[in-house]
């Protein structure tokens, strides 16, 4: 491995090309770190928004009719405003409300901002999630659900047994499209100082004065963390698809 | 399936009869599903996936009531500041008023922004959606590899790769031409807005059916002849209203460059806000901005529903 690390220090020496994230243990635990926090943005963030989604579309097809008003307000907002504005409204107009006072005398946030970050861009895919699952679900027929009733399925267990595991299915697309979105939107959190990938190699590259080839791999990072996601939901996307439907 | 099926009943002539009923019973089925288990939102869904994907983001749906609301909210907020206001401190709409020319200016710039690179942005997204579709594998190939790079690359991204990596001056015969940090910005949204224009030119060339291409061919057109008379005409309605909520998308994601130091609304709202230092004008400043972007998106997103509505081809 130090050969590995050692030829990336030769490069330098010869080329003038510095990459520092190979030969450099401070700077490669930062990427690492870096590339971690922009996963675990991502994926935290895809599991809780799916589950928002799920939830959503359930309670928007609740018999109350202020449930569903609520529900709906939700989608409205996250749906047309854009990310950015959101991670400011959450961090700067909540965050700054949620603060207790520390033990040195200054305030101290209860909720940080990789929290804040996670819990924005949950939100704002979740929005899309659960529009995307109400069509979904909307599209299983309601005899489907009588017959369902009819073997005593109570309304809970119809929900999770028979209409989502169909509904999934024909929204997956819809979905595929959305996660990758949010995929690209967890570059965003640098607004709120988040250290993930786009924040780490700003300061790798501010430390190191390689902007052009921290740009270069920070894009090809993204290409392939992308990529792989695409690829990944389009295979699956064409496993489990239902067959006969759609073109 | 069906095929199999069909294979089956071959044989004697009797059952023939009860195939051909099959078949027909068949084509009297919905085109897009042969299952009767799913209803026609699931074909309705399917397709905006697919137009999402290819227009490079969910559709923008306003209303006239997230007008009202957001009306509402900045008349909240400015009754709140109104209210927290000191004793001598001049009035909210006052200030506002003061700022106005300010932050006109910089929605302006970003309007303007959003215009240059939409148009680079379409221009080369013509040229690699044409490359995508061409005869010649490499170029096919080439094209398709640039068009998928740009896509999944995050626009904040390519704003970074392209403010900090084009230089900020170049010297053209011993002159000396200063390129400042907006052009740069231009060219970094018009980079997304290249690809997504490609995907959506090669959607619109791909939707139009086969037959087209085929009766152009026995009419003695060539290959370019039927791409220019016959095909493109055929695509700019398909190809338009997405092309105009990828507007609407880009000029929302023009605020990015404020991340970056373009002095645009964001970025002087927050400098107007440093310069009067009122923690309670914070939300009708921002308030503010959403309205004017609103303002401007409303028609967009309600007139690319009237062309939808209108150049509705493909049900």
């Amino acid at each position: 491995m130090d050969a590995i690390w050692h030829w990336f220090r030769v490069l330098y020496d010869t080329t003038g090309i510095n990459l520092p994230i190979f030969y450099d243990a401070f700077d490669r635990r930062r990427f690492v770190n870096g590339l971690w926090m922009t996963l675990a943005l991502s994926v935290i963030s895809i599991i809780a928004s799916v589950a928002i989604g799920v939830v959503g579309a359930w309670l928007q097809g609740s018999r109350l009719r202020m449930t569903r008003r609520v529900v709906n307000g939700y989608i409205q907002f996250f749906r047309n405003t854009p990310p950015l504005v959101q991670i400011y409204f959450f961090y700067f107009g909540i965050g700054s409300l949620l603060s207790t006072t520390g033990p040195t005398g200054h305030p101290v946030p209860l909720v940080s901002n990789v929290a804040w970050a996670i819990i924005s861009l949950s939100f704002f895919a979740g929005a899309f999630n659960v529009e995307i699952f109400r069509a979904g679900v909307e599209a299983v027929p309601k005899t489907t659900i009588e017959a369902a009733e009819s073997l005593g399925f109570s309304r809970l267990r119809t929900y999770l047994l028979i209409v989502l595991p169909l509904a999934f299915r024909i929204s997956l697309p819809a979905l595929n499209n959305n996660l990758v979105n949010l995929v690209k939107t967890t570059t965003l959190a640098y607004a709120i100082a988040v250290p993930e990938l786009l924040y780490v190699t700003s300061q790798i590259w501010s430390d190191n004065l390689n902007v052009p080839e921290m740009m270069n791999v920070l894009l090809l990072v993204y290409f392939v963390l992308v990529g792989a996601l695409v690829l990944a939901m389009d295979r699956w996307e064409r496993a489990i698809r239902v067959p006969g439907f759609g073109a | 399936m069906r095929r199999a099926a069909d294979r089956l009943w071959r044989g004697s002539a009797a059952r023939t009869a009860v195939a051909s009923r099959a078949r027909a019973w068949h084509s009297l089925a919905p085109a897009a599903t042969d299952l009767p288990v799913l209803l026609p939102a699931a074909t309705r869904l399917a397709r905006n996936a697919a137009k999402a994907r290819r227009g490079g983001g969910p559709p923008l749906r306003l209303t006239p009531a997230h007008g009202v609301v957001l009306l509402a909210v900045f008349a909240i907020a400015c009754g709140v500041a109104q209210a927290q206001a000191g004793a001598g401190q001049p009035s909210v709409l006052a200030t506002l008023w003061k700022w106005l020319p300010v932050l006109l200016r910089g929605f302006v710039f970003n309007l303007a922004i959003s215009a240059m690179a939409m148009s680079t942005g379409t221009l080369a997204g013509l040229v690699l959606g044409y490359a995508q579709i061409s005869q010649v594998k490499a170029v096919r190939g080439v094209a398709a590899f640039v068009t998928h790079f740009f896509r999944n690359a995050p626009w904040l991204v390519l704003l970074f790769y392209c403010m900090f990596l084009l230089p900020f001056q170049v010297r053209v015969f011993g002159m000396t031409i200063p390129i400042p940090d907006w052009t740069k910005a231009t060219f970094g949204l018009a980079l997304p807005v290249m690809a997504n224009v490609a995907e959506i030119v090669r959607g619109a060339v791909q939707s139009i059916p086969t037959a087209q291409w085929e009766s152009a061919a026995s009419l003695a057109f060539n290959r370019r002849q039927t791409m220019w008379m016959i095909i493109l005409p055929q695509c700019i309605k398909r190809m338009l209203p997405p092309w105009m909520n990828l507007y609407a998308i880009l000029t929302m994601s023009t605020v990015l460059t404020s991340i970056v130091g373009v002095a645009e609304i964001m970025t002087l709202t927050g400098r107007a806000l440093s310069a009067e230092n009122r923690p309670g004008l914070l939300l009708p400043f921002y308030a503010f901005v959403l309205v004017l972007f609103f303002l401007y998106c409303y028609p967009i997103a309600r007139w690319t529903l009237r062309l939808e509505a209108k150049y509705a081809v493909d049900r």
